[in-house]
């Protein structure tokens, strides 16, 4: 039996914004299967997007849905969970908008370890412009603003994630659509700041310069360099030359979750008084 | 019983009347001379079960208190200039998305770091016009400590009334001057919490003009779901670009503070010895009060001089201002900036008199001789 996406979406909001080929619609279907698994009450559920193509993600969902300024939905999402602690609260955006003009929100939301997750389609470009450059655009791929091939280092989203303090990191890609909705559900069912990073395709404005011939192409792509973070165990560095991890990567349930921690601090100080 | 009393900087008394008026979340990021602020909302937050958090930069403090806000938290954050300059691309939001919220500037000098340390008015017109596109602005302007406690509240009643964020605005001196206040009592000032929803959660529209010029804002966590975002939107609150639907909600987000009504509701003003005044001095804040004792030495002195001081800024007291124009001979207006609120003085006054200003921007405050001096120049 097909699944049941409708009922998910908010009734006329379709059809997307999204290009043909474009990965986001993949990655907004495994977030509707995760909130279906964690079988999350849709009232008391805030999805927080930032802007560009990626963010334009929660206006199709019947939720509480926030779609804010660009690179804030981190800090917006912040507001409301410390508000309101008991709504389950995620956050989904593009590379652009959560590591370049949304990076210092989103390394803060990591060290503060406050629950909630955060889906992060990573398409190496900023689509919604055009294809300008990401701080994850690997060197030397062609984008409209590096066009004699991008002379930056890239950002490694998991392990930003990681050394900023997240306690569930994982990732996945578009070609891998059954991984999408297993990882963010179990984002979701985490206690504390998680990060699912999700690579997916930007054909129309990454794919094209990059010679990248079809979509398929693309996502052939994808899944001929994702290794799971277990079979890499057994891998040399030669072998994952080029290569990316997928999977859980990091793991944490020790450390304290913020909103609990400022629970247990007004309580002291609600009993101290 | 007699009531509480204490002598308190302005910066404590403006927590102070936000926790009166029930505020539950602050959002903020330090910053001389409004740091006390956060400090005192640190301590005082948790004892009523609020919410306090230091965010990594004045953008994230001003987007923390927005998502508050949509839960219904009646949310503050507090800086000063610099810190509004990063804010304001969210204030605009805030603007656009209706969302009611409190924002402190205890002004320096400026622009850039300017004097952190000195006092300033020069964020007047940031407070009217910072943020990009056509809105609508309400600024409250206390020039004593007991005033920041009540302004600090009104700003609240006004923020939900009106479901936009509302700013309110003194200096260094009087955000770092002790004074004594009194504290109201519970009850003692009215307060006003957002107007609740009263359809059902399918009839729900966040911008439904036809409930008034400000619609009802659910809370996210409640029975009523909807959209959210800074996209020019239709009353159900989803993108549009139809130019209809666009035009009329951008009108009707300025109506609801510059229709007639508002104007009467919001303005506030203090007239001191105006009756009779042949100079009338246009003063906000602590230069207001210098302004006031030059009045009392001019007349002593039989020059017939008054004070028309605005305690709300925005929206800009145009009414009393052309009537005062066409009374006085002149109108002298000083500030601790270059010349900011007499350009607004003066496109009211359609020529009726004379309008001199009298400008101080070295981190000192005006003081009542230069007022004086300047008023003599002039007669
Ligand atoms: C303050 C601000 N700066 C710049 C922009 C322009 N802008 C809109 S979307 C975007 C990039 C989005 O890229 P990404 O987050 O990677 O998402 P994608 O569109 O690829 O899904 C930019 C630069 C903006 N809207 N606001
Ligand atoms: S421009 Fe790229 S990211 Fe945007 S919708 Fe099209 S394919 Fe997707």
């Amino acid at each position: 039996m097909a699944y049941d996406y409708e009922k998910s979406i908010r009734p006329g909001k379709l059809p997307h914004i999204w290009c043909p080929g474009c990965g986001h619609g993949i990655v907004m279907k495994g977030l509707i299967r995760a909130m279906d698994t964690c079988e999350l009450d849709r009232n008391n559920t805030a999805i927080v997007s930032g802007i560009g193509c990626a963010s334009r993600l929660p206006g199709y969902l019947d939720a509480c849905t926030l779609h804010t300024a660009h690179g804030r939905a981190a800090a917006f999402a912040t507001g409301v969970k410390m508000a309101k602690p008991e709504m389950t609260v995620i956050c989904c955006g593009g590379d652009g908008d959560g590591t370049a003009i949304g990076g210092n929100h989103f390394i803060h939301a990591c060290r503060r370890n406050i629950n909630m997750t955060y889906v992060i389609m990573n398409n190496f470009i900023y689509g919604m412009t055009g294809g300008q450059f990401s701080p994850c655009t690997p060197t030397g791929m062609k984008a409209s603003t590096t066009p004699y091939g991008n002379p930056d280092p890239v950002f490694d989203i998991s392990k930003l994630a990681i050394g900023a303090g997240a306690t569930f990191v994982a990732r996945t890609t578009a070609a891998h659509p059954r991984e999408i909705d297993k990882l963010i559900a179990q984002g979701i069912k985490h206690n504390g700041m998680s990060i699912i990073e999700v690579l997916d395709d930007c054909p129309t404005s990454y794919g094209r310069r990059n010679k990248f011939r079809s979509v398929v192409d693309m996502m052939k792509r994808l899944k001929k360099d994702a290794v799971p973070a277990k079979a890499a165990a057994k891998m040399t560095p030669e072998q994952l030359e080029g290569k990316f991890l997928t999977g859980v990567l990091y793991h944490d349930n020790e450390k304290a979750e913020y909103t609990e921690q400022y629970a247990a601090l007004i309580k002291r100080v609600q009993e101290g008084a | 019983m007699a009531k509480k009393t204490a002598l308190v900087q302005g910066n404590q008394a403006c927590a102070a009347g936000a926790i009166y008026a029930g505020c539950t979340f602050f959002g903020g990021y330090p910053i001389t001379p409004s740091t006390e602020v956060a400090e005192e909302m640190s301590e005082l937050l948790p004892t009523v079960g609020g919410k306090f958090i230091q965010m990594e930069d004045e953008i994230g403090a001003m987007a923390s208190v927005i998502g508050a806000s949509l839960t219904g938290a009646k949310a503050l954050t507090a800086t000063s200039g610099p810190g509004v300059s990063l804010k304001q691309e969210l204030i605009g939001y805030a603007c656009i998305a209706e969302t009611p919220c409190v924002i402190i500037n205890v002004m320096r000098g400026g622009p850039s770091t300017g004097m952190p340390t000195g006092p300033g008015q020069s964020d007047v017109m940031q407070a009217r016009w910072g943020t990009h596109g056509d809105h609508a602005a309400i600024a409250l302007v206390p020039e004593s400590i007991q005033e920041i406690f009540t302004e600090t509240v009104r700003a609240f009643n006004l923020a939900e009334k009106y479901r936009m964020p509302v700013q309110v605005l003194f200096d260094e001196i009087v955000g770092h001057m002790r004074e004594r206040i009194v504290y109201p009592e519970p009850g003692e000032l009215e307060l006003i919490d957002r107007d609740p929803v009263t359809v059902s959660p399918e009839d729900y529209k966040p911008y439904d003009s036809t409930k008034g010029l400000v619609p009802p804002l659910a809370s996210f966590g409640s029975e009523y779901k909807y959209h959210v975002t800074g996209l020019n939107k239709a009353d159900d609150g989803f993108p549009t670009t139809k130019a209809s639907l666009v035009d009329a909600e951008e009108r009707r987000q300025i109506d609801k503070v510059e229709c007639p009504e508002a104007r009467a509701d919001i303005e506030s003003n203090e007239e001191f010895m105006t009756e009779d005044a042949e100079v009338i001095l246009w003063a906000y804040g602590s230069s207001a009060r210098s302004a006031r004792y030059a009045v009392n030495e001019l007349r002593k002195e039989g020059i017939k001089a008054g004070l028309f001081r605005p305690i709300t800024l925005w929206p800009f007291p145009e009414k009393r201002t052309a009537e005062l124009a066409n009374q006085a001979k002149a109108i002298i207006v000083p500030e601790m900036n270059l010349g900011q609120m007499i350009h607004e003085v003066e496109r009211v006054a359609l020529g009726n008199c004379a309008i001199e200003g009298v400008f101080r921007v070295d981190g000192d405050p005006l003081n009542p001789g230069q007022i004086i001096d300047k008023v003599k120049e002039v007669i």
